[in-house]
């Protein structure tokens, strides 16, 4: 029984393993090689994306359960361009070896669409990604700066 | 072209580029490729310069991107000597460059590879002369063009300027004249720390924008056309076997092409070139792979070492140190010492393993043909992986291309090269291109682990407290161990460091080794041996003036006092003590270390020399009833002089961040001959929510050539932690990692 859904906008079917988690259809199917594969248990977040705008773990998220999402990755997220998220993590210069970061800003774009000015302690709670580099100073200085960004 | 020998350690030549432009390569003298394995040591330096007529400066990188900053940083000292527009610079990453020099191949241009944090040591002085050389030549092709004398030729950010007649030609224009201009002997003048308009400044990672729309390419983004994709089943514990193999169930699976048997290192064998036995599922997608790998039935020998347990180990530690181990050090008399001491302090720290675990798998994408070999992967050491393909393939390494990708991380982990060997094994059975992936169960299982150890210690004290004896037993599961071409002799000589701290301060200073058994491979891991070291030598400092009734700083500088500046080892690295003093006293400044916390607060500091800087931490703690939160994290760092503040600071912000989270709650513990933590759930890394809100770095003002930034940071963290819990709650920490011992 195939399976339709949009990703970035483009409308997608599929019609194989309704087991194969997202991760490796959007990888591996699609090309789409910013949403990375970390941990594959939906711990450390490198593979956030937007499922109806909402930050979910591609990795543990499987193909069954995508029929008729809106999928939207990182290479979706700034629509002609930047999305504010991306221009604070350059300009906080947050990046070291850049791997887990996309996931880092899928996570915190999802989180200021419900939360446009988020308090430390709801980045806290909200972004549980992980950095092995650490650079979780610059995510939080980014974060408030993209918040700024988006209310100005 | 012009060849020139600038010093006794490296060359610089500048020629014509292919494009018509100018072609400056600056590399170290020809040392032939090293046989092993890159130490730390000049090793991977070399650099390449390229002005074209298009207006482009493309200055090509050779060593790999981890996240260091090393492709922004290095290129920033090029284009300050240049005298280069920044913006107009563009980074190239070159793949793997050796030639057949006889039998035997030595390096194109320069050797290459990352480690042992002195990207930046090597550079500074070879690239700061080949940036000059190059304007140099401009300014010379500009002076032929107008006809007037060169000393009045200036340059202007990417412009040859003759301010009298303001005429004016830009380095594209110039670029080609310059590259037919033989280069004068006689060395640059460089410019001053005066003139310095890039370098010293804040500068952004010059990759930002790639990695954030995820444009960058990791070795796991990756292919090659037709290629499979592969996963291994390993040995489920250290050095088994494979028995049997019934794969009948995985053949089955959608997808799956062919199953292939890898054998790996006997018991006691080096752990090359694979570091277990297995099973590859080579399969048309990942996917399939994994689930091939599933569905797989694998009949594994008993394990050799299927007694070794975390417990086993410690027990062994403890018979060790019962006995008398190998002296490293023995200055003075430690014995008599430790008799006549007015106060005698005796303690034991343990460390467990701990994995790599970079946020990108390991993995890579290979393709072993008739006649030759292409590899694509995140390597530190791409000529390593050259000589492995040649040993897998027999095929003549002129004809194995290497090309490095950014790395997810690399921490010492990608200094092996066991997967790439891997896939080598693998496409040399299937003859497609394979691009292999491990899981992250596969990562931590499979690990060269940082090696564990224990720390037994005894200080003696006179009567006006002053430090006159140590003692220092170390038992550690040896860092050099099964590593080919590689006696273990000495196994010592790669976990400790024969004139770390306090050696040369303390009039009795005995080291003692003991070289613990294990089956779990081990290797380098950021900083090596320095962040065990550091850890019981600080949290120790700490503990001995805590018992003689003296402040820890105090207690510190006393033991320092005048020392001189000492030879560290036979590179000819100097250590200075008031260096150190130094880093201590900025530390103590800028955290108020004289201010006493408020109630439940606590400030513990340590200071650590490694790679020739100084780092000194002072950690700000609020801990109740179990709970503890690092509130804010001060350091001053002296590595000489900052060629991109931005940079080093984020190497400050994450060597802490990664010290702290590893300090926290990460730990292999063995059980049953294998590693047992097998992700994240298990395996705890620190996320954003207990990473310090502040951390404050300070750099002191140094006359000094730039020295290393990428590890320094880390083994001062943990002690300056555990000492500022000490002060906040009075538990001491002396077993790593803290986990729940601080639950009430």
């Amino acid at each position: 029984m195939p399976t339709t859904f949009t990703v970035n906008g483009k409308r997608q079917t599929y019609d194989s393993d309704p087991n194969m988690p997202l991760l490796w259809y959007l990888r591996d199917s699609l090309n789409l090689k910013g949403t990375k594969f970390g941990c594959g248990i939906g711990q450390c977040g490198a593979c956030t994306v937007h499922i109806g705008g909402a930050a979910q773990r591609s990795c543990i998220t499987r193909m069954s359960d995508v029929a008729s999402a809106d999928i939207v990755t990182i290479e979706g997220l700034g629509l002609g361009g930047l999305h504010p998220v991306q221009r604070a993590w350059i300009e906080e210069d947050v990046a070291q070896c850049g791997y887990c970061q996309t996931g880092q800003i899928m996570a915190a774009a999802a989180l200021l669409k419900t939360v446009p000015t988020p308090t430390d302690a709801q980045i806290d709670d909200a972004i549980t990604n992980i950095c092995r580099c650490g650079t979780y100073v610059r995510i939080r200085k980014a974060i408030h700066r993209a918040a700024g960004n988006l209310t100005e | 072209m012009t060849m020139l020998s600038v010093s006794r350690r490296y060359f610089i030549s500048t020629s014509a580029s292919l494009a018509g432009g100018l072609l400056v390569v600056a590399r170290f003298e020809a040392v032939a490729e090293p046989v092993r394995r890159p130490s730390v040591g000049a090793q991977q330096l070399g650099y390449y310069v390229r002005i074209e007529a298009d207006d482009r400066i493309v200055i090509g990188a050779p060593s790999t991107e981890m996240g260091q900053g090393i492709n922004t940083s290095i290129p920033m000292i090029i284009a300050e000597e240049l005298d280069a527009d920044w913006a107009r610079v563009e980074i190239e990453q070159l793949p793997l460059m050796i030639k057949k020099q006889g039998d035997d191949f030595v390096w194109t241009s320069f050797p290459q590879g990352a480690g042992g944090s002195d990207g930046i040591i090597d550079a500074w002085a070879i690239l700061r002369e080949a940036g000059a050389r190059a304007r140099r030549l401009l300014q010379m092709a500009a002076a032929l063009r107008w006809n007037v004398p060169v000393e009045f030729c200036g340059t202007e950010l990417g412009y040859v300027v003759h301010a009298s007649t303001n005429r004016k030609a830009s380095y594209a224009e110039l670029a080609a004249a310059a590259g037919r201009i033989a280069d004068p002997a006689e060395a640059p003048q460089l410019k001053t720390r005066k003139e310095y308009r890039l370098v010293g400044t804040p500068v952004r990672n010059a990759q930002a924008e790639a990695i954030v729309t995820g444009r960058a390419e990791f070795g796991i983004d990756a292919g090659l056309p037709g290629m499979l994709y592969a996963v291994v089943a390993r040995a489920p514990q250290f050095d088994a076997q494979v028995d049997s193999i019934d794969d009948g169930a995985a053949r089955a699976v959608v997808g799956v092409k062919q199953i292939v048997r890898l054998d790996g290192p006997a018991a006691g064998g080096a752990w090359h070139p694979i570091v277990a036995s297995g099973v590859a599922v080579v399969a048309t997608s990942l996917w399939s792979a994994m689930k091939g790998r599933e569905a797989l039935k694998v009949r594994w020998t008993p394990s050799p070492a299927s007694g070794e347990s975390s417990d086993t180990m410690r027990a062994q530690m403890t018979a060790l140190l019962n006995g008398r181990g190998h002296f490293v050090n023995d200055d003075g008399d430690s014995d008599a010492g430790l008799k006549s001491a007015h106060t005698i302090v005796e303690r034991t720290y343990d460390m467990p393993f701990v994995a790599h675990a970079t946020m990108e798998p390991q993995n890579c994408v290979v393709h072993v043909q008739a006649d030759r070999v292409d590899i694509i992967a995140p390597t530190q050491v791409p000529g390593s992986v050259s000589r492995l393909a040649h040993e897998i393939t027999g095929i003549d390494r002129d004809r194995i291309a290497v090309r490095m990708t950014r790395l997810g991380g690399g921490f010492g982990r990608r200094l092996e090269a066991d997967f790439i060997g891997e896939a080598l094994i693998i496409s040399k059975a299937t003859g497609t291109p394979v691009k292999l992936v491990w899981t992250r169960e596969d990562d931590l299982h499979h690990d060269f682990y940082r090696p564990a150890c224990r720390h037994h210690m005894l200080a003696g004290l006179d009567a006006h407290n002053r430090l006159v004896t140590w003692k220092q037993r170390v038992a550690s599961t040896p860092k050099n161990h099964r590593r080919a071409g590689v006696d273990e002799n000495a196994p010592w000589e790669a976990d400790l460091y024969l004139m770390d701290f306090p050696a040369t301060l303390v009039s009795n200073f005995r080291r003692e080794y003991f070289a613990v058994q294990s089956a779990a491979p081990r290797r380098s891991w950021r900083a090596p041996g320095h962040t065990a070291n550091a850890f019981a030598i600080h949290s120790f400092i700490d503990e001995i003036a805590h018992q003689a009734g003296v402040d820890p700083l105090d207690f510190l500088l006393a033991t320092i006092g005048n020392a001189p500046d000492v030879k560290w080892d036979e590179d000819g690295t100097i250590y200075s003590p008031q260096r150190h003093a130094g880093v201590l006293r900025l530390v103590a400044e800028k955290s108020d270390w004289k201010t006493p916390p408020a109630n439940g607060h606590g400030r513990g500091i340590a200071a650590h020399f490694t790679f020739s800087s100084y780092c000194a931490h002072v950690v700000d703690v609020r801990a109740n009833g179990g709970e503890l939160v690092i509130e804010k994290v001060t350091s001053a760092i002296d590595c000489g002089f900052v060629v991109n503040p931005l940079g080093a600071r984020a190497q400050v912000e994450g060597g802490i961040n990664d010290a702290l989270s590893t300090a926290l709650g990460q730990a292999i513990t063995i059980r049953d001959g294998a590693a047992v933590e097998g992700n994240f759930d298990t395996y705890r890394m620190m996320r954003i929510d207990k990473s310090p809100r502040r951390i404050d770095v300070h750099f002191v003002e140094s006359p000094h050539d730039p020295t290393g930034m990428g590890e320094p940071p880390v083994p001062p963290l943990a002690p300056a932690l555990c000492n500022a819990i000490f002060a906040a709650i009075g538990k001491r920490i002396r077993e790593l990692p803290i986990g729940n011992q601080l639950k009430p």
